[in-house]
């Protein structure tokens, strides 16, 4: 029985790989970290799965287009048994964006995220976080601002290329 | 249902839901496009917010008990429909919403909403902090949830009244008279409402975290509180639903689709 459930959890994240994310199409929800959990109870017809995600911020206006690329997708591949929840805590955090997810970004023009520290703090005028610019890979970037052009990017600038850049922030 | 636990909910959306939209009327108004952005994105956090405690409170109202409609109906709404997030926005009277006065305030010029964002964040911060741990697992999970969109804006809102109070003459003079404009407003925060009987909160405590941390910040901004701060004539009423006169005008446009064309939708 376990075996069965198994295949039907990775057929089912499979399925959840193939959704990109809206404002980003180059990450997948995978990616992301979006998907946090897929779970299957009874078998045969009595099969049900129940998908389980989280928003990367609560305003996020891409969950609502997410939600519905997930169920065009399973609508597709024929599943009907399944319950998508939203749940909120724990809360998303960059760290559950995956390695390949990170050099996809980079890939794409965009900064990945640096590991969490302090700049998650509410202490003022912090020393800014050391960003890579994805396009020279120099070090020398500075930040223009803190808020970009989606809820989970920071505006940064290169000092040697000069290009400005998009930071996939901390959070 | 708990009705006190609803009305607080309520109270926690109406509070993010209306300085949403204060803030979100400076959209391509802002006076560098950076900060335009930064505010416009703080709108998006707090709305995103009021959704999670919309969406919450609709989920409870949907029980289909008559204690649960008779509240319904004393908030001004009907019974017959089913309660959504946006029958929440949209079909409500003034009278029926909780938010805190502070956040109905007129944005004025840019250091008002400066002031106004710096006030309520902090607050905001100290209090999810301890909503963190209510016993209710949803309150508790969007508090945990918000608290991290919360730290950059009063980071952001902290550093502009720091660079704004102790920039120019006329940047100076601009704080201090948003402070005078808006410090009747803030005493609200920690007055508990009926429904906050059973928040487990220490108000007191609360605010005296609250008014450290404006207290430096203000003096930092070579700023000043109001003299005797603590005597200041305080308005209250908005967590009761009683408002200044800027929340009918504000509604009037938030729900202005709705009530012209109830339940239009795209
Ligand atoms: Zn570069």
């Amino acid at each position: 029985m376990p075996a069965i459930t198994n295949d039907t959890v990775q057929k089912v994240w499979d399925m959840l790989a193939t959704v990109a994310d809206p404002e980003v199409p180059v990450l997948t929800i995978l990616d992301l970290g979006i998907v946090r959990e897929v779970k299957v109870s009874g078998t045969g017809e009595n099969e049900k799965i129940e998908i389980i995600i989280t928003p990367t911020y609560s305003g996020c206006p891409a969950m609502d287009m997410i939600r519905m690329n997930i169920r065009l997708v399973l609508a597709e591949e024929g599943l009907k048994n399944y319950t998508l929840t939203t749940v909120l805590s724990p809360a998303w955090t960059t760290d559950w964006m995956s390695e390949e997810g990170k050099q996809k970004l980079k890939a794409y023009g965009i900064a990945p995220p640096n590991p969490q520290q302090n700049v998650c703090t509410p202490e003022l005028f912090q020393q800014e976080e050391a960003v890579q610019c994805p396009r020279c890979e120099s070090w020398h970037t500075h930040r223009i601002s803190e808020f970009g052009s989606t809820a989970c990017k920071a505006l940064y600038q290169c000092d040697d290329c000069r290009e400005p850049f998009d930071y996939f922030k901390c959070h | 249902m708990n009705t006190s636990l609803v009305k607080y909910i309520l109270h926690l959306g109406d509070t993010t839901l209306i300085l949403a939209q204060q803030n979100s009327k400076w959209c391509g108004h802002g006076p560098v496009l950076e900060q335009d952005i930064a505010l416009t994105n703080i709108s998006l956090d707090l709305l995103g917010q009021a959704r999670n405690f919309y969406q919450y409170a609709a989920e409870l109202m949907n029980e289909n008990e008559k204690s649960t409609k008779d509240f319904i109906q004393s908030l001004g709404m009907q019974t017959d429909e089913k309660i959504t997030e946006d029958i929440l926005a949209y079909h409500r009277k003034e009278r029926f919403f909780f938010n805190l006065l502070l956040t109905e305030q007129p944005n004025g010029d840019w250091g008002q909403t400066i002031l106004r964002q710096f006030l309520y964040s902090r607050f905001q911060y100290y209090l999810y902090e301890k909503l963190q741990e209510h016993p209710d697992t949803q309150i508790a999970a969007i508090a945990a949830k918000s608290i991290k969109e919360t730290t950059y804006h009063l980071r952001w809102s902290s550093e502009w009244v720091i660079r704004l109070g102790d920039g120019t003459a006329e940047s100076h003079e601009r704080m201090q008279n948003a402070i005078d404009n808006l410090w009747p407003y803030t005493g609200e925060m920690f007055l508990p409402a009926d429904f906050e009987a059973d928040v487990k909160i220490d108000f007191s405590g609360l605010k005296n975290k609250w008014l450290d941390a404006v207290t430096s910040i203000v003096k930092q901004a070579t700023l000043s509180l109001p003299e005797n701060e603590n005597k200041v004539y305080m308005h209250t009423g908005g967590k009761e639903g009683r408002h200044t006169e800027h929340l009918g005008y504000i509604l009037t446009e938030l729900q202005y689709m709705q009530m012209a064309f109830p339940g239009a939708n795209w």
